[in-house]
């Protein structure tokens, strides 16, 4: 979006009269301010800007952006951002939902969307619980969580959402979190570059029902061991200090400690365009509890540039016209067989 | 040898063989030049649910019946004149069909032992040849061997051969009813064009199925049905389902708005997007979603953004579309749901006929969700009423069901079509860009009509929300409030109704204005009640026909309409839905009269039913 807007807005008007209606302390709180002080830098005008979401605490989003949205219903705003896209391709479509919308009854489109590469930006407020609904395990809720749907343990195993979305060939994927605006701003800022379907998950804090499902990773006694922070063309290197590293063995990563002598120039350096090392980087998934784990990873995972539905179905259109000439209702009346009553 | 030639008004034929004989296509020509010739036609393809069931049994059976007449007609004929079978089963389930003293032409080579065992002919029994076809003339023609001895030389397989049959019996048709075979020719020109071995093949097959009729002293007759009277002007044949297409297109261009057409492949509606799918010169924009869902979630989408939005399917996608039809009431924009309904519940009989949506289409939604219904009542009909449909939707920013079924989405007629400029314009109405002085944008602000103005991504100044939570009227912010509800739905409610102040009244389509019986009908019906009210009249009985086309909200007459009768009946091929919401909105005694057959009525039988209720 290279287009200069003739009166750029501030992240404030970007604020609805309404009230937000968030539980006091939910992660939805940051993401939306981060969301409206990094949409004003993007250059997009504000009337293009659409924000669909489906059902959910986290798909109340749209209410608080001013700007155009829908609140639709659960599970579909991916289709329904298909078909807004499909039939207005310049506008800037946002879908905004939950790990319940997105990867329960919202499977289907989610999948679909990411192979089609409609260029629009997902953000998966993922909190690995129905917020909603008052507290039920989700498709992303570990083995085993004590919810009020599951009081002795979820027998669910849980999605990895990025390990899916990866399957259904989307042509972006990254990972970031609440609890972290600038890094959470830079990857909205890489989303909203990439042409194609961009799909961040983002670790939301659900105060209510799912408190510190993330901590280890926002806290800062465990943050620097238990998270990888992925940059282009950098290795792989993340602890205390950053003394520790990963490197492949075969295809197999592997921690090292690179303060007792493993050598830097043997580490995994990150290439985001690497689809194989993404498919690994993305089942860094291990449960944080499990002895010698990796550490999980934030950033983008993935980038491809892969031709976007919109933009085809645009270009057979202006083909068939240029082959055809344009369509003559008269003619397609007419048919290619006639007879006259006198 | 000399041939006489025969004058007759009206001919109903049937051609019936396995579903991979090539039935549907020898019945499409043999209408295509009827149609080309002049002659009124009407025509109801029947098909089995398997696209290739098992070859040679009663299961296997494709039929396709057309009915030309030097007359006006309004159905595909009750019963036929002539009956031409490829095998035992296509006799075995098609002759009580024929009537008495009817011409049988049968493909020999398909009553073999093993073809009649197929079609559970007892052991030994060939009808061909035990004299229990006394009461019809029967033509046996070896088509399989004739047709093999055509293409001798041809150098092609016997496979490649055998899928020639078909011509040779649409070739002795056309003989038989004087047709030429210029418009057959041309056909199979454009279509093999790719393959000049099997163009050639077909078209002398077709050729030395003509010249047979001519040479063979078995055939002594000729028919010649006249051209027929119809109103002046320019003709062509169509589907219902291409009508619906090109009623979309015509509406898209009427509109200046760009179709959106979102849908999930289900017989009997898929035509429709195939047929939409080849006009992207238009502008069309056609997108196969991966359910019907997401087809009508996309739809829904195109419409916010300021298309035209269309979604389509049948009974079991419609169900699966509930939900959203529900947003789009409440969102309050333009869409189209178009139904092409077959035979159910669950998966039925998909591809057989059937008008059992229409409680689904008034009601099948949670929540007080009116939605406008209207339905087509012939194959030319779905374009006037599709594009009515796509008028409605956009002047009133409504979601609006067309219903059509199976039987006019696949039966064709000849269609006076109208030129662009004749049809009405419809007026999408944006809402303005507004400015940062201007007051603050209602998206919820309604005209004296309660419609609201579409208010789309893009234009400056008009960023707002909606959805499907309550809202409030005017500012359309989220609102629980307990009066604001109830205003809400009363406001949805109302603006459906007010519909009725812009639809035409209903007409009694024939009989008087007041008397006896009305037979009142929906939909695909028609041509069934018309012929049969229209006899009934002639033989001096008291009874009108009505038929409804503006299903929800009603024509404002309807009421004094039934109120001047002693008795309404209403044909339905389902169990009884429109008679149900008749008796509930005007409390009339209306008299169900249900075919669930998934076959159309024949007149005689809506006849039959005047005659038994006029003569108690
Ligand atoms: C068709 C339908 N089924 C169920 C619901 C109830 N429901 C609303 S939100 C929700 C789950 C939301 O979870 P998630 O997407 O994770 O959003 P969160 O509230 O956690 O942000 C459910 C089951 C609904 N609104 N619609
Ligand atoms: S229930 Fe959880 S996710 Fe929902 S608003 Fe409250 S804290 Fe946020
Ligand atoms: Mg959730």
């Amino acid at each position: 979006m290279s287009e200069t807007i003739e009166k750029p807005y501030t992240a404030k008007e970007l604020e609805t009269d309404q009230d937000v209606r968030w539980c006091p302390g939910c992660g939805d709180y940051s993401i939306l301010k981060q969301v409206q002080k990094v949409i004003p830098e993007l250059g997009i005008k504000r009337e293009d800007l659409v924000f669909v979401s489906g059902i959910g605490c986290s798909s109340r989003f749209p209410y608080y952006m001013e700007t155009f949205g829908m609140h639709s219903i659960h599970g579909r705003a991916t289709a329904i951002a298909s078909g807004l896209k499909a039939a207005r391709p310049e506008l800037s479509v946002w879908i905004v939902t939950g790990d319940g919308d997105a990867l329960s009854i919202g499977g289907n489109h989610l999948i679909h969307i990411l192979r089609k590469n409609f260029n629009v930006n997902i953000l998966l407020f993922n909190n690995q619980i129905y917020g909603l609904t008052k507290g039920q395990y989700s498709p992303a809720s570990e083995e085993g969580k004590i919810t009020k749907s599951s009081p002795m343990g979820s027998i669910d195993h849980p999605f990895n959402p990025l390990a899916l979305c990866l399957g259904a060939d989307a042509t972006f994927i990254a990972r970031t979190m609440d609890r972290d605006p600038n890094h959470l701003r830079d990857v909205l800022k890489r989303a909203n570059d990439h042409k194609g379907t961009s799909m961040v998950e983002i670790y939301q804090n659900c105060n209510v029902f799912n408190d510190g499902a993330f901590f280890i990773y926002t806290d800062k006694e465990t943050k620097a061991a238990e998270t990888l922070f992925l940059e282009q063309g950098k290795p792989l290197i993340f602890g205390e200090g950053k003394t520790k590293g990963i490197k492949l063995d075969g295809f197999k990563p592997i921690i090292v400690d690179l303060a007792n002598g493993a050598a830097a120039s043997d580490l995994w350096i990150h290439d985001e365009t690497d689809r194989v090392k993404a498919g690994l980087l993305s089942r860094f998934f291990d449960n944080p509890k499990t002895e010698g784990h990796l550490p999980r990873p934030f950033g983008v995972f993935y980038t491809e540039t892969r031709y976007c539905y919109e933009d085809a179905l645009v270009e057979q259109i202006t083909n068939s016209i240029s082959k055809s000439g344009k369509g003559d209702l008269d003619k397609l009346l007419k048919g290619s067989n006639t007879w006259k009553i006198a | 040898m000399s041939k006489t030639t025969e004058i007759t008004k009206d001919v109903t034929i049937l051609f019936a063989g396995d579903s991979g004989d090539g039935i549907q296509l020898t019945g499409t020509q043999f209408t295509n030049t009827t149609a080309l010739f002049g002659n009124d036609l009407s025509t109801f393809p029947n098909f089995p649910a398997e696209i290739r069931a098992p070859q040679g049994t009663l299961a296997g059976v494709s039929g396709f019946q057309l009915r030309f007449s030097s007359n006006e007609i309004y159905t595909p004929g009750d019963a036929c004149d002539v009956l031409v079978v490829m095998n035992a089963a296509a006799l075995k389930a098609n002759l009580k069909q024929l009537k008495t003293g009817g011409i049988i032409i049968a493909n020999t080579d398909g009553f073999d032992p093993k073809n009649l065992g197929l079609a559970k002919y007892p052991a030994g029994v060939n009808p061909l040849k035990d004299n229990s076809l006394e009461k019809y003339k029967v033509h046996e023609i070896d088509v399989t061997k004739m047709t093999k001895e055509c293409l001798k030389d041809s150098g092609l397989g016997i496979k490649e051969i055998d899928r020639t049959k078909n011509m040779f019996v649409l070739g002795f048709i056309l003989w038989m009813f004087n047709r030429d075979m210029d418009n057959t020719i041309k056909y199979i020109t454009d279509k093999f064009k790719k393959v000049p071995e099997i163009m050639e093949a077909n078209i002398k097959t077709l050729k030395a199925g003509y010249h047979f009729g001519d040479t063979s002293e078995t055939f002594t007759t000729r028919f010649q049905v006249e051209k027929a009277q119809l109103e002046k002007g320019e003709y062509r044949n169509i589907m219902g389902n291409q009508a619906a297409a090109i009623g979309l297109v015509a509406a898209a261009e009427r509109s200046g708005l760009t179709l959106f057409y979102g849908t999930y492949p289900i017989t009997p509606a898929s035509d429709i997007l195939h047929e939409l799918s080849r006009y992207k010169n238009f502008g069309v924009k056609t997108f196969q979603a991966e359910d019907e869902i997401a087809a009508i979630g996309s739809t829904i989408g195109a419409s916010f953004g300021g298309a035209l939005g269309v979604t389509a399917s049948s009974g079991p996608g419609i169900a699966l579309k509930g939900e959203a039809i529900g947003l789009a009431v409440m969102l309050e924009i333009p869409l189209v749901i178009i139904n092409i309904q077959r035979g159910g519940p669950s998966t039925g009989l998909p591809t057989k006929t059937e008008q059992s949506d229409l409680l689904q289409s008034l009601y099948g939604r949670n929540g007080e969700a009116p939605a406008v219904v209207i339905a087509a009542y012939s194959p030319a009909d779905c374009f006037n009423t599709v594009f009515e449909a796509c008028r409605i939707a956009v002047e009133h920013m409504t979601p609006v069901f067309f219903l059509s079924d199976g039987y006019l989405a696949n039966g064709s007629e000849p269609w006076k079509f109208p030129a662009t400029k004749d049809l009405p314009s419809i007026k999408a109405v944006f809402a303005e860009p507004r400015k940062d002085e201007d007051p603050k944008f209602m998206p919820y602000k309604r005209d004296e009509k309660l419609v609201r103005k579409w208010a789309i991504p893009g234009t400056k100044g008009l960023e707002h929300r909606v959805g499907g939570i309550e809202k409030e009227d005017i500012t359309g912010n989220i609102s629980y409030d307990p009066d604001n509800h109830e205003h809400m739905v009363k406001t949805r409610a109302q603006k459906v109704e007010n519909i009725a102040d812009t639809i035409p009244l209903q007409q009694i389509d024939n009989g008087k204005e007041k008397g006896k019986l009305l037979i009142v009908g929906w939909g695909s019906t028609y041509g069934s009640i018309k012929a049969a009210v229209r006899e009934a009249i002639e033989e001096g009985y008291d009874v009108s026909h009505a038929h409804i086309k503006y299903l929800n909200p009603f024509p404002k007459n309807l009421g004094e309409i039934l109120y001047n009768f002693d008795k309404v009946i209403v044909p339905e091929m389902n169990n009884g839905q429109l008679v149900k919401v008749l008796r509930d909105k005007y409390m009339v005694p209306a008299i169900p009269f249900n075919k669930i057959k998934g076959m159309p009525f024949s007149a005689a039988e809506i006849k039959n039913k005047i005659v038994e209720t006029l003569k108690k």
